[in-house]
Parts: structure tokens; C-alpha cells; sequence
């Protein structure tokens, strides 16, 4: 069959057989569109998407583009590292739910680190009231690391790290206890988020303001470059872009222009792009509309291979492949008939490992409600487990690809994506975007009219705002003893008091003075570290010299 | 009372940097007609309360997503109150488990609204808290 013909086959068709049935019986809605604003018809075929298109938009899993998957056979090589996020409590907490998660079968670890933690505060300071331990594990010292990671082989695992205005000292951390287990730096493998930039957008655990904090983030890629060469240095992230409201579209293109503010800010400190662009790693959410989000996964991979090509001319393939990390969408879940989120997460799951993920992490139930249970994450993990063992979905490589509605949705999405990036360019780069606030009130327009259309009932969510029952009584669910703010200050007392304190003030001292300077910074926060220096220490020495971030108030 | 003359002070109380929640309501019952003032995030009980009193709020609505509420939350009501200004209605949102909220109103705190409150919930809340002041 010809085009031509298909063309007027399908003309024949609408007028014809589909117009006559919906006259009788007229469909649920007038549009249709994706969670995104994509609008969706009710057909796809080929016309949508030719096979001459096919070499130049698809490819081959393994080589350029990289739409169909960054390795040539994908998932029936190795799976995805099911990665939870974890962490709260004491470091001692923290470790037994690391051994529980590898008892299951995690495959990689996932630190979630506690808010004092995460702004360069350690646990005596006035702000930490309340905070220590709540959303992550409390981590003041190396003595904090060494609990955290005791009986934990790190030549064995690899760790990823939610970590970014601080990220290389913790970072550095890690390298002295994996010293202290004998393993070289070398041989690490894991992941620092130390992405800045969509702080200042969307997570809110910035430090210090955009310059010095890019300069940090660049001094972290060079170290990993030249040391750490099995370590993601940065894991550049649309996931908290999409939590804070940003629809699809928004989540790509935002990530993406991020993550090309990096290169050239790499690129200006004298790094060639095939030097550290294998290096970077990306994170992104997985939503419910299923098939957006696999094309979502597709589009950014195929819109980051142009880039690195085309705008910063790398000739490593590795450097135009785009590895990223996939977390189901917290922002999804309901309080209301929480079990109902278990079926949310298998869909976002599935979505995230249809798109080609490198690893997932999978929310749990509850977490609309509190800190997930220990049941709850097993349930999380078996999701994922579920799909990898039972699905068969990981037996080919992108097996929606070629679907004609998912290529439409693929060339959509990298479409708009490029278009806000060409806007982000002509207003000179993506920190002047953040800075004029452009960014900020594109995800607030997208954040409230999401949230209107919920409110309004033309979007429903089930037991939300449709498919209502009576509450059941409130579950089970984690509480961190508010007690422990006093264990974490006195264990700092205890550090404070054994170490070599001339030393530490002279290791902070010196820290101060590099910062004024170009020199890399990371081999002082391992020197500082390896003296027990304190995070909110370090943090402290590198705030007289940068200065604090005031953040501009966007509503 | 009009509601344009009714002030509203959103803050983000603690550490946490999610905003989506309170930069709703902030902006949602603007569009109800309130007068609405933002603090964005990172705001300690004495900012929040040094604000609420130099802007002459009559509602002060606290966000909180890390489970630090049940030290945050009373922290500003007792602030207020050290300060003379009790008479400022203080209410509370995010992720707050529901066997707090009993604590929480126990300690001066007017209502607390969990995940899924729409707008129109925590307007009658304002309207029937100005109604029985009104009394």
C-alpha cells in the first residue's frame, strides 16, 4: 500500500466509519491531551511516522542517536540497578536499612541525607532544630560516615549520594572511609547529585550563590575526571524540576539546558568535552502518563546526542549518551487510599524501564503520608522486581518503538524541548534564566493550572477527587525519635574533642584561602575530612569567602 | 470583611525546599481575593513572625514537608504570643501524619490542612475563623 493511498484510506475512515460511530455515541471528552499538553488523536499510523525517517531518528540501540537505548541489547544483558533512596535517623539507623535493602536484592545504594546536612549545617546549629534526622540520615563528621557505611564493602556496591551544595565534601567523606576499607578511590563507583542549578529552580538546598557554586561543581568534575574515573560527578537532575510542577516539555528541556550551562562552564575552566561529558549522569521522574513518559525518555536521549555533537562537537560516543536515573513521581501519590499508589508506581516504574533507564528507584505507597515503613519499600522494590522477572518487557530493546503514537509523542516533546531551549539561549544562558525568573514562573503557570484542573474535576484522580470511600484508620508509619538531635550533638562534642584541633584549623584555614583562589578545591575537603573537620566546619570556611545564596521570592 | 482587606502570610517554615504546596494556596487565594504575602522558603519561627507583625496579617499559613513540625509549628504560635500578637490566626499544611494534628491544635494550632485540601476548603476555614471573631 502506497502512501497516497493510506493518506486517503485513513480521510475515508474518518469521514466515514469513525465520524458515523461517534455521532451515535459522542466520546468522553471534546480533546484529548497528554498530562503535558500534548494534544492526542485518535488514531495513529504510519503517516505519522515514515520509515525513511527511521536511520536518521531511531537508529540503533548503542550508537547514535541513542533513541532506542544507550546499550545495543539492553535489559537482556544486565537490568536496571534498583536503587532505593534511603536514609534517616542516626547513621546507625541508616546502615541497618542499607543491610535490610541488599538482604533484598537492591542492587546499589541510595543516601538520602538529612536537611542540616544538605545546607552545610551541622546538627548543633539553631537551624538544625527540628530537622536532624527527618528526611535522611544526619551526617556531621567522618565519624557519621564510617557508622553509615560499617560492613558495607565499597568495592561491592555502588552509592548513590542526593547531595549538592555540599556534595564534594561529602564526596570526600566517602573516599576516606572507602580508604579506611582499604578500597583506592579509583575503584568507587556511585554518583554525587551536585546539581546545583535546579536548587536555585526547584529543590531549594542551595548554599552559596551561582558562581562559586558552578565553580565547586567544576572542580568536582575535574577531580572525578582525573581520579575517580568509574564516579558519576554529577547527576543532573529534571526529577525535582518535574516534582515542583514542571510538566514533561519543561522537565527535558530545563535539565537539558542545565546540564549545557555545566559543559560550558567546564569547558571554560580548560576541560575538553570528551574528558568529562562521559562522566555525567542525569535524573529524571517517572509520571502516569505512560506513554508520554517513555517518549519523554526517548526524546531526551535522542535531543542530548545532537547537542553534545552538535553544539560542543564531542567525538566520544560515550559523551553523547545520556545515562540517567529514574524516581517514580512523589508529587503523584495521594494521603487518600494510599495502597492505590502501588498501582501508580507499577505504571511509572514500567514507563521508566520501557524509556531505557539505567536505574530506578520506586516510591512507596505511604509516602504522602510520612517516611515510608520498612514493609512499604519492600513492596516498592518488589514492583520493580515484578517487572524485571515477570513482565517480559526486558527481553527486547525499546519494545514500544516503532509504536506510531509514541514516535509522534517523541518528536513532539523534543520539539517544544528545543524551542524553550533556543528561548533559554537568546536570553543568554540558563543561570541569567534562573536569575530573571523565568524558569521559576514557567513551572508555577504549569504547577497551578495542574493543580486548578484537579480542583476544578476535569482532571480526576482516583480516590482523590473521584472514586471517594470513608477513610480507613491511619496506617502504620515511621517516626524518627525527636531525641536524636541530642545523640548527633553529642557525638560531635565527642569528634571535637578527639582530634587534633591545631590541625583542623589549619586544614580550615587553608580551605578559605584556596577558595579565593582558582586551585582545585576537593583534595583540601579530603585533607579537612580525614582530620574530622565537621561539614557545617567546611561549609562554614567556604561561606566567609562565597557568601549565602538570598533567593529571590517568585509567586 | 472584605476580603481584600484580609492579609495572609504563606511561609515556609524550616529547611525544606518544596514549595509547590504553598506557592498554591499563596497564589490561589489571592485569586480569591485576599491579600496574599509570600516569605519563600527557609524561614526560621522568628522571620516568619517578624513578618506576620510587620505586615499585619491576620493568618499566618505554614508549610512544612520534612517532619519538623511538631518543633516548628508551636515554635511560632508560642513567638507570637511572646510578642503580643496571639490574635493572629496561625494554620499549618504538607506532609503532617494525622495523629499529630491533635498535638499540633493542642498547641495553638488553628487547623491543619494534609495533602488533597483543595482551595475552597481553606477558604471557609478563613471565612468561618473571621465569622466567629466577628461574634
Amino acid at each position: 500500500m502506497g502512501e497516497k493511498t493510506l493518506k486517503d484510506e485513513k480521510e475515508r475512515w474518518e469521514n466515514s466509519t469513525l465520524k458515523n460511530f461517534v455521532a451515535k455515541a459522542p466520546e468522553r471528552q471534546k480533546e484529548f491531551a497528554t498530562v503535558s499538553q500534548n494534544p492526542v488523536s485518535t488514531l495513529y499510523t504510519p503517516l505519522d511516522f515514515e520509515e525513511k525517517d527511521y536511520l536518521e531518528k531511531l537508529g540503533f540501540p548503542g550508537e547514535y542517536p541513542f533513541t532506542r537505548g544507550i546499550y545495543p541489547n539492553m535489559y537482556r544483558g544486565r537490568l536496571w540497578t534498583m536503587r532505593q533512596y534511603a536514609g534517616f535517623g542516626t547513621a546507625e539507623q541508616s546502615n541497618q536499612r542499607f543491610k535490610y535493602l541488599l538482604d533484598q536484592g537492591q542492587t546499589g545504594l541510595s543516601v538520602a541525607f538529612d536537611l542540616p546536612t544538605q545546607v552545610g549545617y551541622d546538627s548543633d546549629h539553631p537551624l538544625a532544630e527540628g530537622e536532624v534526622g527527618k528526611v535522611g540520615v544526619a551526617i556531621d563528621s567522618l565519624a557519621d560516615m564510617e557508622i553509615l557505611f560499617e560492613g558495607i564493602p565499597l568495592d561491592k556496591v555502588s552509592t548513590s549520594m542526593t547531595i549538592n551544595a555540599p556534595a564534594a565534601i561529602l564526596l570526600s567523606m566517602y573516599i576516606a572511609v572507602a580508604e579506611k576499607q582499604g578500597v583506592p578511590r579509583s575503584e568507587l563507583r556511585g554518583t554525587i547529585q551536585n546539581d546545583i542549578l535546579k536548587e536555585y529552580i526547584a529543590r531549594g538546598t542551595y548554599i552559596f550563590p551561582p558562581k562559586p557554586s558552578m565553580r565547586l561543581v567544576v572542580d568536582t568534575l575535574a577531580f572525578c575526571a582525573r581520579e575517580m574515573p568509574k564516579w558519576n560527578p554529577i547527576s543532573i537532575s529534571g526529577y525535582h524540576i518535574r516534582e515542583a510542577g514542571a510538566d514533561a516539555v519543561q522537565e527535558v528541556a530545563f535539565t537539558l539546558a542545565d546540564a549545557i550551562e555545566y559543559c560550558k562552564a567546564a569547558q571554560q575552566a580548560g576541560m575538553d568535552i570528551d574528558q568529562f561529558a562521559p562522566q555525567l549522569s542525569f535524573f529524571f521522574a517517572a509520571h502516569n502518563d505512560l506513554f508520554e513518559e517513555v517518549a519523554k525518555f526517548r526524546a531526551a536521549r535522542r535531543l542530548w546526542a545532537k547537542i553534545m555533537k552538535e553544539k560542543f562537537h564531542a567525538q566520544d560516543p560515550r559523551s553523547m549518551m545520556l545515562r540517567f536515573h529514574t524516581q517514580t513521581g512523589g508529587s503523584t501519590l495521594t494521603a487518600q487510599q494510599p495502597d492505590n499508589n502501588v498501582v501508580r508506581v507499577a505504571i511509572q516504574a514500567l514507563a521508566a524501564v520501557l524509556g531505557g533507564t539505567q536505574s530506578l528507584h520506586t516510591n512507596s505507597r505511604d509516602e504522602a503520608l510520612g517516611l515510608p515503613t520498612e514493609k512499604s519499600v519492600q513492596i516498592a522494590l518488589r514492583t520493580q522486581q515484578i517487572i524485571a522477572y515477570e513482565s517480559g518487557v526486558t527481553n527486547t530493546v525499546d519494545p514500544l518503538g516503532g509504536s506510531y503514537y509514541l514516535e509522534h509523542l517523541t518528536d513532539q516533546i523534543e520539539k517544544r524541548a528545543q524551542e524553550y531551549l533556543e528561548r533559554i539561549e537568546s536570553m543568554g544562558s540558563m543561570v541569567e534564566a534562573i536569575e530573571l525568573g523565568y524558569i521559576q514562573r514557567e513551572i508555577q503557570a504549569s504547577a497551578y493550572k495542574y493543580q486548578k484542573s484537579i480542583e476544578s474535576g476535569e482532571r480526576i484522580i482516583v480516590g482523590l477527587n473521584k472514586f471517594k470511600t470513608e477513610e480507613e484508620s491511619p496506617q502504620e508509619i515511621l517516626k524518627v525519635d525527636p531525641r536524636l538531635r541530642e545523640l548527633q550533638i553529642k557525638r560531635i562534642q565527642e569528634v571535637k574533642q578527639k582530634r587534633n584541633n591545631e590541625k583542623v584549623n589549619a586544614i580550615l584555614k587553608k580551605i578559605e584561602d584556596v577558595a579565593s583562589t582558582g586551585e582545585n578545591l576537593v583534595p583540601y575537603f579530603i585533607e579537612a575530612v580525614k582530620a574530622y573537620a565537621t561539614l557545617g566546619e567546611i561549609t562554614g570556611a567556604l561561606r566567609k569567602v562565597f557568601g549565602e545564596y538570598q533567593q529571590q521570592v517568585i509567586f | 470583611m472584605e476580603k481584600g482587606k484580609v492579609r495572609i502570610l504563606i511561609a515556609k517554615v524550616g529547611l525544606d525546599g518544596h514549595d509547590r504546596g504553598a506557592k498554591y494556596i499563596a497564589q490561589a487565594l489571592r485569586d480569591k481575593g485576599y491579600e496574599v504575602i509570600y516569605t519563600g522558603i527557609r524561614q526560621t519561627p522568628e522571620d516568619i513572625v517578624k513578618a506576620a507583625i510587620q505586615e499585619d496579617a491576620q493568618f499566618v499559613g505554614l508549610s512544612l514537608l520534612s517532619g519538623a513540625h511538631n518543633q516548628l509549628f508551636p515554635k511560632v504560635v508560642q513567638l507570637l504570643k511572646e510578642k503580643g500578637a496571639e490574635d493572629i490566626v496561625v494554620f499549618g499544611g504538607g506532609v503532617i501524619p494525622a495523629d499529630d494534628i491533635p498535638f499540633l491544635k493542642s498547641q495553638g494550632i488553628k487547623e491543619i490542612f494534609p495533602p488533597g485540601t483543595t482551595i475552597d476548603e481553606v477558604v471557609d476555614f478563613i471565612e468561618k475563623t473571621l465569622k466567629d471573631a466577628a461574634h
